[in-house]
C-alpha cells in the first residue's frame, strides 16, 4: 500500500508490501538501520522507536499501522534538540558508559527518552521497570540505569528556572 | 509472514462489512496476532486495523459503571485518573501487562478476542462481572469465555467496549512469568453489589471462577477466610514453569494476595 508518515521530522511518502513490518520499512526501504532487529518476537526491545511520541516495538508494528502518525527513530533523536549535538539521553549513554556491544542501546535510548519525558527524577527501580521492554545481554544493565537516571535529570535541567 | 491485504475502516460499519469476508481477521494493537503471523501459527487473507476506530476509543464512568472502548490501550487504562478513582485494581492490572511497548500498543478488545488462557484482563472482566458490548450486543462475562482461545464471539463480530460495574472493593495479584510476563496464575477478586466474585487466569485452559472461594469470602472478606483453601491440581496446566499441583498452590496464594489488595 501507499503510505504518507513522517520520519524525524520529514514527510515520507513510499509504497510497500501491505504485510511489511515497521522496522522493516525503517531499515530496507529508508534505509534507517539504526533501528535494530534483535529477537524479532517482540521480547528484546532492540527495534524500539517512537510513534505518535510512544515508545514501540517497531518489529510487532505494520508499517501500514503508522501510515499518517509521526515516528522518530534513534537517527533523528539529536535533532529534536535543535543542534548537531547529541540529544542529552544518548550523552549520558556515553558519559556513563551504559553499553559494551552497542546493539541494544537505539532500543534502550528511545525507550529512557520516551519514560524521561515525564520522569525528571526516576530512582533505579523505576528506570529498571521503565525497562523491562528491553534486554542487554552485555552490561548487566548497571551502567544502563546510571545512564537513564543522568539522562532524565539532563533532559529536565534548567526547565524549572 | 505470509502475504495479506491491510485496510483500516473508517467506522464500524465498513469494519463490519470487510470483515464478513473469508479470511479476515480483526487487528487491535497486535501484540498477539502479529507475532502469531510472524511465526507462521496463523496466516489471514485480510488485517482490518480496528484500533483507531472512533467508537472504539474513551474511558467513562457514570451510574457506577466504567465503561473503557475496546481500543484503549493498556497504558492508557493504567494512567486513567477515570479508572484510577472508580477500579483502581483494574488500572494496577493495565500496568502489569507485559512490557512498557507493549502497554502502548495491546488493546482491551485484542487481549478479549484472542482469550489467551494467561491473559491478565479475562480474570478482571470475569470477577467483576463486566458485560463485553459488541457492536450487535452485551454479552455478560459469564457467557463470553468459552474455552482455550475461544469466546461468544460470533465471526466478524466487533468488541466496542466493556462496562464494568464498580465494585466496592477488589484485587489483582499474579504470579508472573519473568520471561513474557504473562500470568503462570493470576487471581482478580472484586466484591460488589452481587457478592464477591473470585476469577482465575493463567492456570487452565481458559478463565474460571472458584465458587468456593467466594462463599468464603461472602461470609467474611479477609485475607483469613482463604486460609487453607485452594482448586484442585486435576486439569489445571503444566509446563517448563509450573506443574499443575504448584499451580493449585499458587491459586490459594494469588487469591490471598489479591483480598489483602483490595483491603489495602
Amino acid at each position: 500500500m501507499d503510505l504518507m508518515l513522517e520520519v524525524n521530522g520529514q514527510t515520507v511518502r513510499a509504497s510497500a508490501p501491505d504485510e511489511t513490518l515497521l522496522v522493516d520499512f525503517l531499515r530496507d526501504t529508508l534505509g534507517l538501520t539504526g533501528t535494530h532487529v534483535g529477537c524479532d518476537t517482540s521480547q528484546c526491545g532492540a527495534c524500539v522507536v517512537h510513534v505518535d511520541g510512544r515508545a514501540v516495538k517497531s518489529c510487532t508494528m505494520l508499517a501500514a499501522s503508522a501510515d499518517g502518525s509521526r515516528v522518530l527513530t534513534i537517527e533523528g533523536l539529536a535533532a529534536t534538540t535543535g543542534g548537531n549535538d547529541l540529544h542529552p539521553m544518548q550523552r549520558a549513554f556515553h558519559e556513563n558508559h551504559g553499553l559494551q556491544c552497542g546493539f541494544c542501546t537505539p532500543g534502550m535510548v528511545m525507550t529512557a527518552v520516551a519514560y524521561a519525558a515525564d520522569h525528571a527524577a526516576p530512582d533505579e527501580a523505576d528506570v529498571r521497570a521503565a525497562l523491562e521492554g528491553n534486554l542487554c545481554r552485555c552490561t548487566g544493565y548497571q551502567n544502563i540505569v546510571a545512564s537513564v537516571i543522568a539522562g532524565a535529570a539532563a533532559m529536565h535541567a534548567g526547565k524549572e528556572a | 509472514m505470509q502475504p495479506f491485504t491491510f485496510r483500516r475502516p473508517a467506522d464500524l460499519s465498513e469494519a463490519s462489512a470487510l470483515l464478513a469476508a473469508e479470511g479476515a481477521v480483526a487487528l487491535g494493537g497486535g501484540m498477539s496476532l502479529l507475532p502469531v503471523l510472524k511465526q507462521r501459527l496463523a496466516a489471514h487473507a485480510m488485517l482490518v486495523d480496528l484500533s483507531r476506530l472512533p467508537p472504539l476509543q474513551g474511558i467513562s464512568a457514570t451510574d457506577g459503571v466504567l465503561y473503557v472502548g475496546a481500543g484503549t490501550t493498556h497504558a492508557d487504562v493504567a494512567a486513567s485518573p477515570v479508572v484510577a478513582g472508580t477500579i483502581p485494581a483494574l488500572a494496577a492490572l493495565a500496568g502489569g501487562i507485559g512490557d512498557p511497548q507493549v502497554r502502548n500498543r495491546g488493546t482491551l478488545g485484542g487481549v478479549l478476542a484472542n482469550a489467551d488462557p494467561a491473559a491478565d484482563y479475562p480474570a478482571a472482566v470475569l470477577a467483576l462481572g463486566a458485560e463485553v458490548v459488541t457492536d450487535r450486543r452485551a454479552i455478560p462475562a459469564d457467557a463470553f469465555f468459552r474455552g482455550l482461545f475461544l469466546t461468544a464471539l460470533e465471526p466478524g463480530e466487533i468488541i466496542t467496549g466493556v462496562r464494568f460495574p464498580v465494585p466496592a472493593a477488589a484485587g489483582y495479584a499474579k504470579f508472573r512469568s519473568p520471561a513474557s510476563r504473562y500470568a503462570i496464575v493470576g487471581v482478580f477478586v472484586a466484591r460488589g453489589a452481587g457478592g464477591v466474585r473470585v476469577a482465575v487466569t493463567g492456570a487452565a485452559s481458559s478463565v474460571f471462577r472458584v465458587p468456593q472461594m467466594e462463599r468464603a469470602l461472602d461470609a467474611a472478606f479477609t485475607r483469613d477466610a482463604l486460609a487453607g483453601l485452594t482448586v484442585p491440581p486435576e486439569g489445571l496446566n503444566g509446563d517448563i514453569h509450573a506443574e499443575p499441583s504448584f499451580r493449585a498452590h499458587l491459586v490459594g496464594v494469588m487469591a490471598r494476595r489479591a483480598v489483602a489488595a483490595a483491603l489495602a
